[in-house]
């Protein structure tokens, strides 16, 4: 059960030729993917591996303050990568958090990448759980797994796949290792290949009342929209921001962008690097 | 379904709601987030031997004790400027020779050519010769110093360090992480003041991005330590002379966490009343760098962007300077009365008019002073030939009356003077206020013109 760190001969198998890294050719992509995390974990690393980008990495929290986009290619489809800044939560507290949140929730990525630190993975979940709120196409990439192999931790990633409900892919960026897999897992999740089943903390009986409460009144206003949920948590709270979105109609934009098909909201903003 | 709702109705329905929750929202909301986290963990981590953590808290506990961690820093900064010191003299002197030797071959050739002399001149006297000093003056210093830094900044010592010096900023009532902005502010000051943005309190922040400036950037650094290599190490034995010029270098560092620290209180204590908030620092398990990230970073992102910056720069002040040289009115150049103008005024900061015309000149990237203030001189004919490192002292010197204060000064007026172009840019582009923009600037130049005041006055009494 714990041994989950073997490498599959696919990994090492030439199918590896199948991720081109598209540097900055972003003109014309599919997919948009984001990559959120707590700092230092290894998002820009996996970035660059990604992108073939050489976005500045260094080993101190903090480094990554604006969000770098680049782009990849996996199995004929276009990717467009977001390197967010770490953040600890997305409580919106100071300006690299709001760049991490806004653009979880009105960029609309394909897909969102939570890049985890295998040797602290308990003080990582609780962004997983957070972006978990907002949006349920999340993939928890474990990175760091070199690093927590040679400290003596074990980390059951099927247990933590079942636990959250979204896929946990081990990985470690530096070396490559996982990358074939985690890509995959990615596509899969977009497709819908992998239905997510996201993990909602539920809290106490008198608080998920106000939750619903709140909740039933946003999805009245905005049928259709997927984290009414988070929406309220975040009113209950007091966020002087998700006030303001949803009194200027950025949310009810966010809405009924999303009912277009033809017309991808997230593309519009990717490409207009609106935040 | 009612149809009468609007947003505003959410907003109001959530303010009524909120009280009616016991101890707190947030409260609830973190500790039910927390228990699950814990319980989704326990399921999934399992933790072995600790063997390398055990090292790792070793270190961490030598690297940031409360007696060791600061000497230790400024051991391991001495070490680096040491380093770069030692190695960047003989390719210094190399460079410029090979570099000065293309340009009498040049000059002489096109002289042989035929073509018209202040052609030549310009070209060659002016554009290359701009481009060679900064070439010779920055290149090896940089070469050698921003690789140490990025292995120090892979290795994960820069939280190490925000954390030993947490206690001097708290007293300033600025944030902690400043030190963190610090410490990107010797790659670039813009830089630094981009990363101001970890800082979360917009009063903290300000501070840290007034404050920037104060720590010499890695365009400055080769100023200051070819200054204290054929200045201060002059002064001391041979032997000794390496040592020397590392610790006048770091005591310039010094000087500027020092001003960093004064600005930081004084702001805090006026303009930007507050006190210092909390903050939680993660300090890093240690990583083994990787070399080829690190040589692409140090090299291309550092090396290449700061020296093909200094390039921009440095070849039109080249050829600034050279057409002011050449340009006579009433039997003196243009630079010479400009110089002769702004002389007194140099002598009263302990420097002199030449000094000052390269500032003037260099204001675009000011890190390019001395190698402009070297381009006025051989311009001006106080310096025929353009002489290697070791001859430079004397020629300036016995040429043109250099003591130890005007070496000292400079180096002072560098650390000090206000931010370049591209800082005051970046500076105005994340406050978006004219007032804290001109106010950098104020602030900076009007600290380097009174420091350097006070340190002749003083000087020149005793």
């Amino acid at each position: 059960m714990s041994k989950v760190l073997s490498t599959s001969p696919c990994e090492t198998c030439p199918a590896n030729a199948r991720l081109e890294q598209m540097g900055l050719k972003l003109e014309k992509f599919d997919k948009v993917v984001a990559l959120a995390g707590n700092p230092n974990t290894g998002k820009s690393t996996l970035f660059n591996a990604l992108t073939g980008l050489n976005q500045h990495t260094g080993n101190w929290p903090g480094k990554t303050v604006t969000r770098a986009e680049g782009g990849y290619e996996f199995s004929g489809v276009r990717y467009k990568l977001v390197d967010l800044p770490g953040t600890y939560s997305l409580l919106s507290a100071s300006q690299d958090e709001e760049v991490a949140r806004n653009f979880i929730l009105f960029g609309q990525p394909d897909c969102t990448v939570v890049v985890t630190d295998a040797t602290a993975l308990e003080r990582n979940l609780n962004l997983v759980l957070q972006v978990m709120e907002i949006t349920e196409k999340v993939v928890v990439a474990v990175n760091l797994m070199d690093e927590a192999r040679r400290k003596g931790i074990q980390v059951d990633v099927r247990s933590l796949s079942r636990d959250l409900g979204v896929p946990a892919i081990p990985i470690t960026a530096r070396s490559g290792e996982g990358l074939q897999t985690l890509l995959s897992t990615i596509s899969d999740v977009i497709t819908g290949e992998i239905q997510t089943h996201a993990l909602r903390v539920q809290g106490t009986p008198e608080l998920q009342r106000a939750i619903s409460t709140l909740s039933q009144q946003i999805e009245q206003i905005y049928p259709g929209i997927p984290n009414a949920r988070w929406l309220a948590i975040r009113l209950l709270d007091g966020d002087a921001r998700v006030q303001e979105a949803i009194l200027n109609g950025e949310i009810a934009e966010m809405v009924s962008s999303q009912q277009r098909s033809d017309v991808s909201f997230s593309r519009k903003m990717a490409v207009e690097g609106r935040q | 379904m009612n149809s009468t709702l609007t947003p505003q109705d959410i907003i109001d329905q959530a303010d009524a709601l909120r009280p009616q929750l016991s101890s707190g929202f947030r409260d609830e909301m973190v500790k039910s987030l927390y228990a699950e986290v814990e319980r989704i963990t326990q399921r999934a981590v399992q933790v072995g031997s600790q063997k390398k953590y055990d090292l790792d808290q070793r270190i961490d506990r030598l690297v940031t004790s409360p007696i060791f961690g600061l000497p230790l820093m400024l051991l391991l900064l001495a070490g680096v400027f040491w380093v770069t010191i030692v190695g960047a003299n003989a390719p210094s002197a190399l460079l410029a020779k090979g570099l000065f030797f293309l340009e009498d071959q040049a000059a002489a050739l096109f002289t042989q050519w035929g073509i018209p002399w202040w052609i030549t001149g310009f070209l060659w006297h002016g554009v290359y010769r701009g481009l060679a000093w900064v070439i010779s003056v920055m290149l090896p210093p940089m070469a050698i110093f921003f690789p140490i830094f990025t292995i120090l900044e892979d290795l994960g010592y820069l939280p190490r360090v925000a954390f030993n010096l947490d206690f001097l900023f708290k007293r300033a009532g600025a944030h902690g992480k400043q030190s963190l902005t610090m410490a990107m502010g010797f790659g670039c000051n813009a830089a630094g003041v981009v990363a101001t943005r970890v800082i979360d309190s917009p009063r903290e922040r300000l501070i840290a991005i007034l404050t920037n400036n104060f720590v010499p950037c890695n365009g400055r650094f080769p100023t200051l330590i070819m200054l204290a290599t054929i200045f201060v190490a002059a002064a001391f034995p041979p032997a000794f002379a390496s040592f020397a010029a590392a610790g006048a270098v770091v005591g310039v560092v010094l000087v500027g966490v020092f001003f960093t620290l004064l600005v930081s209180w004084g702001l805090s204590k006026t303009v930007l009343k507050g006190e210092a908030s909390a903050f939680t620092l993660e300090l890093p398990p240690y990583r083994r760098p990787n070399i080829g990230r690190i040589l692409y970073t140090s090299f291309i992102d550092r090396t290449v962007f700061v020296l093909w910056r200094a390039l921009l720069t440095a070849a039109p002040a080249g050829a600034v300077i050279w057409i002011l040289a050449n340009i006579n009115v009433g039997g003196l150049s243009l630079a010479q009365h400009a110089a002769d103008f702004l002389n007194p005024f140099g002598v009263l900061l302990g420097l002199d008019g030449v000094i000052l015309l390269a500032y003037i000149i260099a204001i675009p990237a000011n890190e390019i002073v001395v190698p402009t203030m070297m381009m006025v001189y051989m311009g001006v004919g106080m310096m025929t030939d353009p002489p290697d490192m070791n001859t430079l002292r004397t020629l300036l010197v016995d040429g043109h009356g250099w003591t130890m204060l005007t070496a000292v000064n400079l180096m002072l007026f560098s650390l000090l003077h206000n931010p370049c172009a591209t800082t005051i840019m970046t500076i105005y582009k994340e406050t978006k206020s004219y007032k804290w923009t001109t106010l950098s600037v104020v602030i900076t130049l009007g600290l380097a013109f009174l420091v350097t005041f006070l340190t002749a006055t003083i000087v020149r009494l005793f």
